[in-house]
C-alpha cells in the first residue's frame, strides 16, 4: 500500500475523533515546547557568554568583592570590603605589567534644562576603562583622557538612553548636565549596548572616578577591570594580584575572575537549568507516549472489524502494522508540530528581555522526537493489529 | 493430472475448535468440486458450519486437517500473507452485513482491495467508477455506507468484490439483511456475473434464494448430503 494512501487514511481516523486525539497529544505538546525552550535558553546563554567573553577580552581579570563560589562567612552577605585605594596599589605595583580601570556605581537623578532622568546609574572608573573593556566603544565625542582622570574634571560621557532622554535629537556635547546638584559637562556619547537580562546598559554616565568620588562620598569599588599586557602573564598577574589584596583582606573579600572563571560558573548555571528544563520534557514526552500507546490500542480495539476486513480484501500484516504505526506518528507529531509553535513564539517573547535564541537544531531534535515517541509507543498496539484473525476480526461487534 | 477447468478442489476437510478444553468438529471431512463457471449454493440449518465451510473456502481460515486445491494452487498449508495475495486476487467476499468501512465513501470502499493489489490510482479509480455504474450506483459513489439503502450498500460491497477481477466470488447470506425486492436485485446481479463466467458460491438457509444456483448442496451437521 502506497504511502499517500496510507496517511491519508491516518488523517481521517485522527480527524474523525478531534477532541481525543488532541487530548492524547497535550503531553507531547508540553513536552516539544519544554524541548524548544531548553534548546532556546541554551543556545541563548552560549551567545550571550560568548559575546561576554569576546567583549570581556581574554586579557582580562574581573576584581569584585566578596567570595563567588565558596562558603560564605556566617552571618550571611560579607560587606564590600574592595577600596578605591586597593586598586591604586594594584596599579602602582604592576605598573609595567598591566593597567587597572576601578568601576564605582551610584544610582542618581540627572537633569538638563527643564528634563529630568531619574534613576541613572553614574559609573566612576579610570581612563583605563575604555581601553581595557572591548565592548565598551565611544561613539561621538571622546572618553576624559588620563590628565581629566586625574584632576577629577567634572566631565561625564552618556549612555544612548540618557541621551535621548535628555537631549532627544540635538547634540549632547559641550552641553551642562546636572548629576544631583554637580555640574558635568557632556564631552561624549557611548555606543549602544542594548539591554542584557533586562536591564538597559546604556541608562549610564561615565566620568572620572575622582569626580565620583568626591561628589559621593564613595570610598568602595564596585568591581575592576584588570587589563593584563601579555596575555601569557594573566596567572602570573593575578597571583600577584591576589598577594597584594591579601596583605589588607582575607580570601573572602574578594574574588578574581579570568574569562575562563567567569565561564565555568555560567556554564554550571546553564547545566542546572538544562537539566531541570529536560527533565520536565522527558517526563512530558513519557506520559505523552504513554497516552499514545493508550489510545492506539482504543483505536485498534474500535477498528477490529475494520482490521478483518482489510484483511479479508488482501491486506498483509505489514499493511496493517504500518498503517496503525504511521497513524502512531502521525499523532504524536501533530502534538510536536504544536508544541514546536508554541516554543518558538515562548522563546521569541523571552528573547525580548532574557537571553534566549531559537536555532534550527531545537526544531529538528523535536521533530526527532515527536516521531520517534510515535514508532516507540505506537509499534505495540500495530503489532497487535497486524496479528489479530481475519475471522475473528470480522466477527467482532 | 488435474483437469484445468477445476477450481475448487476440497478432499476430506475437517475443522475443530477448542474451547476451553472441550473440541467441537464442526466440519466432519467434505470433500467437495467446483468447476469454473459454477453457481452453487450451500444450504443447512443454523449451526450446521455453512459458515465455517465458507471461510475455509475463502482461505480467510486453514482446515484442520484435509487439502484444499484453488485454482490448481495447494493453499492448505500457506503462511497468513500469502492467503491475504490469493484472497486478494483469486476471491471475491460479499457479506451479510456488507462490511463497508463507515468513514469512506462508496467510491473509496470499491477501490480498497485494489489498493493492496498495488494498481495505480488513475487506473484503479477507472475501473472502480465503471463497475459502480454497471451496478447502477453512478449518482451514489461520493455518498458514505450510512447515506445508502441496504441494497444500495451490498450493491457497493459486490462492486468491491469485482475489483480485482477474481475468479471466484463468495456470497455468504448476501441477502440475509435485505428485503424481498432488493434481494432478488442482488441475486440478480449474482446470475448475471455468472452469465459472465465468474464461479459462484453462495451460502443461504432460504429455498427461494438457493433455487437461482445452478446446483445446490446440503450440509447437515458438518458433512455433505448430495
Ligand atoms: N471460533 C469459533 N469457536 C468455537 N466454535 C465456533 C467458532 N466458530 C463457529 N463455531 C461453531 O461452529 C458451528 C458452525 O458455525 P457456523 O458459523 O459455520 O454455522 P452456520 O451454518 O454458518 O450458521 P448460521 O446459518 O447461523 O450462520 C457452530 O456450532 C458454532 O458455534
Ligand atoms: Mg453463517
Amino acid at each position: 500500500m502506497e504511502t499517500q494512501e496510507l496517511i491519508r487514511i491516518s488523517f481521517r481516523a485522527i480527524l474523525s475523533n478531534k477532541l481525543r486525539s488532541f487530548l492524547t497529544t497535550l503531553g507531547i505538546i508540553i513536552g516539544v515546547f519544554a524541548i524548544i525552550l531548553l534548546v532556546s535558553i541554551g543556545a541563548g546563554l552560549q551567545s550571550y557568554i560568548t559575546n561576554q567573553i569576546e567583549g570581556f577580552g581574554s586579557n582580562l581579570i574581573f576584581l569584585i568583592p566578596g567570595r563567588i563560589g565558596g562558603a560564605r562567612t556566617p552571618g550571611g552577605q560579607s560587606s564590600n570590603k574592595l577600596l578605591i585605594s586597593d586598586t591604586k596599589t594594584i596599579q602602582l605595583k604592576l605598573k609595567n605589567m598591566a593597567s587597572v580601570a576601578p568601576i564605582v556605581q551610584q544610582i542618581s537623578t540627572v537633569k538638563y534644562k527643564n528634563k529630568t532622568d531619574k534613576g541613572v546609574s553614574i559609573m566612576g572608573t579610570t581612563s583605563n576603562y575604555i581601553k581595557t573593556v572591548k565592548n565598551a566603544l565611544v561613539e561621538k565625542g571622546s572618553f576624559f583622557n588620563f590628565a581629566q582622570e586625574q584632576s577629577g574634571a567634572k566631565v561625564a560621557t552618556i549612555g544612548e538612553s540618557v541621551k535621548t532622554n535628555l537631549f532627544g535629537n540635538n547634540n549632547p556635547i559641550g552641553k551642562k548636565v546636572y548629576i544631583s546638584n554637580n555640574t558635568y559637562t557632556v564631552i561624549g556619547v557611548m555606543k549602544k549596548r542594548g539591554a542584557i537580562f533586562g536591564i538597559d546598559q546604556d541608562n549610564i554616565i561615565i566620568v572620572p572616578v575622582a569626580a565620583a568620588q568626591q561628589q559621593f562620598g564613595l570610598t568602595h569599588i564596585n568591581a575592576a577591570y584588570i587589563a593584563v599586557n601579555n596575555q601569557n602573564q594573566i596567572a602570573d598577574v593575578k597571583d600577584k594580584v591576589s598577594k597584594i589584596l591579601l596583605k589588607r583582606l582575607s580570601e573572602d573579600d574578594f574574588t578574581l575572575q579570568t574569562a575562563e572563571s567567569s565561564l565555568s560558573i555560567v556554564a554550571n548555571v546553564t547545566n542546572v537549568l538544562q537539566i531541570a528544563l529536560g527533565g520536565i520534557a522527558a517526563i512530558a514526552l513519557l506520559v505523552g507516549g504513554i497516552g499514545v500507546a493508550n489510545i492506539m490500542l482504543v483505536s485498534v480495539t474500535e477498528r477490529t472489524k475494520e482490521i478483518g476486513l482489510r484483511k479479508a480484501l488482501g491486506a498483509k500484516r505489514s499493511d496493517i502494522l504500518k498503517q496503525f504505526l504511521l497513524e502512531a506518528v502521525i499523532l504524536s507529531l501533530s502534538g510536536g508540530i504544536v508544541g514546536i509553535i508554541l516554543g518558538l513564539t515562548a522563546s521569541y517573547i523571552l528573547s525580548l528581555f532574557l537571553v534566549s535564541q531559537v536555532t534550527p537544531f531545537s526544531i529538528i531534535l523535536a521533530f526527532g522526537f515527536s516521531v520517534m515517541i510515535g514508532i516507540i509507543f505506537g509499534m505495540a498496539p500495530a503489532i497487535r493489529a497486524s496479528k489479530l484473525n481475519p475471522i475473528d476480526a470480522l466477527r467482532y461487534e | 493430472m488435474k483437469s484445468t477447468n477445476v477450481l475448487i478442489n476440497l478432499s476430506k476437510i475437517t475443522k475443530d475448535y477448542v474451547t476451553e478444553d472441550i473440541t467441537t468438529n464442526v466440519l466432519k471431512g467434505i470433500s467437495l468440486v467446483v468447476n469454473k463457471g459454477d453457481f452453487i449454493a450451500i444450504t443447512g440449518r443454523s449451526g450446521s458450519g455453512k459458515s465455517t465451510l465458507m471461510n475455509i473456502i475463502g482461505v480467510l481460515d486453514i482446515p484442520t486437517s484435509g487439502t484444499y486445491i484453488l485454482n490448481n494452487v495447494d493453499v492448505s498449508k500457506m503462511e497468513e500473507d500469502e492467503l491475504a495475495f490469493v484472497r486478494n486476487k483469486e476471491i471475491g467476499f460479499v457479506f451479510q452485513s456488507f462490511n463497508l468501512l463507515n468513514r469512506a465513501s462508496a467510491l473509496e470502499n470499491v477501490i480498497l482491495p485494489s489498493i493492496y493489489a498495488g494498481v495505480k490510482p488513475s487506473e484503479r479509480h477507472d475501473r472502480a467508477v465503471k463497475i459502480l455504474k454497471d451496478l447502477g450506483l453512478q449518482d451514489k459513489m461520493n455518498n458514505r455506507p450510512n447515506q445508502l439503502s441496504g441494497g444500495q450498500q451490498q450493491r457497493v460491497a459486490i462492486a468491491r468484490a469485482l475489483m480485482n477481477n477474481p475468479e471466484l466470488i463468495l456470497a455468504d447470506e448476501p441477502t440475509g439483511n435485505l428485503d424481498t425486492k432488493s434481494g432478488q436485485d442482488v441475486m440478480n446481479i449474482l446470475k448475471n456475473l455468472n452469465n459472465q463466467g465468474k464461479t459462484i458460491v453462495l451460502i443461504t438457509h432460504e429455498a427461494d434464494i438457493a433455487k437461482h444456483a445452478k446446483k445446490i448442496i446440503h450440509i447437515e451437521d458438518g458433512k455433505l448430503i448430495h
